[in-house]
């Protein structure tokens, strides 16, 4: 009787044991759970990503292969006007006049924010590093925070009369929209060049002055040279936001979708012709469709932008690494 | 002894008096060194003795530092390398240096080599070739680098990058060389090439070379400096001061009791 009782008690226990083994243990399930959380959300955002870029793609690619428009029409004719039909029976839907407003507008106000940024990254971290970051640093962050529609309402209410007064005409158009974006992308350009030189080796600086270079010399034949890929990655990611930005460019460029003469004739970006656009077309139709591919273009250069960002900064990591390896 | 020698050989570096103060903290007590032409001079000393700062006020480096005050005078030539007038980047063309971590820019080692000279104004591509590569002779490297001058610096190991380095600073024609631990960032073997590199340029250039390493003193300098708390404690021919030092903080140190 004793034996049996005590023959099932150790079984029990046996049991207890088994269970404790095979099953999981409470820090397991939480280490499951954190990354079932984590898995989920790369998941949702990895949907998000491909199902903007199926969207655009779909919508955008449609205006070729449902509506039928040529693709060289596309992006060499100079007349946008999609509701329209022109003399050989073909939609209005070149788009020359936004791709090339959008390129003058970006390339114009990275080349002349550039040498400004330049300038004042410089004297925030070689010439004058202490006041610098003390008095420029949150001016260059209160330009980063202001919204678009404000930069976009200054730009209307104060630049666009000026250009008027000075050079005649309406003063839309990109002049306009350069000097309004120089704004925008100052702050970005400056504190990515910031970065980048402020991570310049200090024994470079030494190294040159002590061979005796002026500090101008040391600046611009070593900092600069060294900084090089940086202010690149700055530069592109300034372009990239004058590319992308919509809203304060429309307000000052005129929107008028014609091939620009000059930098003072009203034209229209590929951004600024979509939130003009939009709202004034069905969906699936022809227009609508025009729009769509317009911001397919938008997408691939930003997918250009990026893809040079990452050339550029692999090529100055890979200099560095150079150095660690031997 | 020491007289006769001193009225040998020109002297090229004098100073007296030489106190440095970061901010209210003094560094150096009143140094008073004096470096004779085409002379290896070593200071030596513990940790923060001061020696590398020393070395330092010969070229202005600390100028670079703010809050730092220099009393007394240094004199290159006879002319104080301290007065108001004197063109602080004429005077580092004279007085070279080479640090302690290797230092060579991104860049290639002809570009390295030249840089000193593109700096002042020389254009003519067959005078840069030609002092390049006296310059890499000089310092022991040209046979390693010669198929790859147009390499980046930075892909050489630290001890040739380290010769690069003084290659550099040979190329401007200095008088003085201003070495600070060349060698503390290598290992044996290029400490030696270094050393050897040393000895060979002697004969052209003063040499000033501060080390941790007081065998690397006995072995390549003709005079040695001991140095201790921002103080002078001793200043003779390298072989009088390791085998008979007058003072005994000095013999102790030698023999390992601190430091």
């Amino acid at each position: 009787m004793e034996g049996i009782k005590s023959e099932t008690e150790d079984k029990l226990k046996m049991d207890g044991i088994k269970k404790e083994l095979r099953n999981p243990s409470k820090a397991t399930h939480q280490d499951y759970f954190g990354k079932a959380i984590s898995y989920i959300c790369i998941t949702l955002v990895g949907c998000l990503v491909l199902s903007i870029l199926y969207f655009i793609t779909t919508r955008g690619v449609a205006t070729f292969t449902e509506n039928h428009v040529n693709l060289w029409a596309f992006l060499s004719g100079t007349n946008w006007n999609p509701g329209m039909l022109d003399s050989h029976g073909q939609p209005e839907v070149g788009a020359l006049p936004m791709i090339v407003t959008s390129f003058c507008v970006t390339v114009l106000a990275a080349l002349v924010a550039t040498p400004f940024a330049l300038g004042v990254a410089l004297f925030m971290t070689e010439i004058s590093p202490q006041k610098g970051t003390r008095f420029l640093q949150p001016v260059i962050e209160l330009l980063v925070g202001i919204p678009s529609v404000v930069y976009g309402f200054i730009g209307l209410s104060v630049i666009v009369p000026l250009i008027r007064h000075a050079f005649g005409g309406t003063g839309f158009g990109i002049l306009a929209g350069t000097i309004v974006l120089f704004v925008m992308v100052l702050p970005t350009i400056t504190s990515l060049s910031i970065d980048s030189i402020r991570s310049v080796p200090m024994y470079y600086r030494s190294a040159s002055l002590a061979l005796g270079a002026t500090r101008w010399q040391t600046i611009h034949k070593v900092v600069l040279r060294a900084a090089t890929p940086g202010i690149l990655t700055a530069i592109i990611f300034g372009m990239a936001r004058a590319f992308g930005e919509a809203l304060a460019v429309q307000m000052v460029i005129g929107n008028a979708t014609l091939m620009p003469h000059g930098l003072l004739t009203p034209s229209s970006t590929l951004t600024s012709q979509l939130t003009t656009g939009i709202g004034n077309t069905t969906m699936g139709t022809l227009p609508n469709n025009a729009l769509w591919s317009l911001a397919l273009i938008l997408l691939l250069m930003s997918l250009v932008f990026n893809v040079l960002v990452r050339f550029i900064g692999k090529r100055g990591s890979m200099k560095n690494e150079f150095k660690s390896c031997k | 002894m020491e007289k006769t020698a001193n009225t040998k050989t020109k002297q090229i570096i004098t100073s007296e008096d030489v106190h440095l103060y970061y901010g209210s903290f003094e560094a150096l007590h009143g140094i008073d060194l004096n470096f004779g032409e085409h002379e290896i001079a070593a200071l030596i000393g513990p940790s923060g003795c001061g020696k590398s700062t020393y070395l330092r006020c010969l070229n202005r480096m600390n100028d670079l530092i703010p809050g730092v005050k220099i009393t007394g005078s240094i004199e290159l030539e006879g002319n104080d390398i301290y007065a108001p007038k004197v063109d602080v980047v004429e005077l580092r063309k004279r007085v070279g240096m080479v640090f302690q971590q290797p230092n060579p820019f991104p860049f290639s080692v002809y570009e390295n080599v030249a840089y000193g000279l593109r700096l002042a104004g020389v254009r003519d591509k067959s005078l840069l070739d030609e002092r390049v590569e006296t310059s890499l002779k000089q310092a022991a490297i040209w046979d390693e680098v010669k198929d790859n001058l147009y390499d980046s610096a930075l892909s050489f190991s630290g001890g040739q990058q380290q010769r690069i380095c003084v290659a550099r600073v040979l190329a401007v024609q200095p008088e003085v060389v201003l070495l600070d631990e060349p060698t503390s960032a290598l290992d044996p073997i290029s400490s030696a090439k270094i050393e050897d590199t040393l000895l060979n340029i002697r004969d052209k250039y003063t040499i000033i070379i501060v080390t941790h390493n007081m065998q690397q003193a006995s072995r390549i300098s003709d005079r040695t400096a001991f140095l201790l708390n921002g103080n002078l404690v001793e200043y003779d021919k390298t072989e009088k001061l390791f085998m008979n030092p007058e003072k005994e903080e000095t013999s102790d140190y030698l023999n390992g009791k601190f430091g």
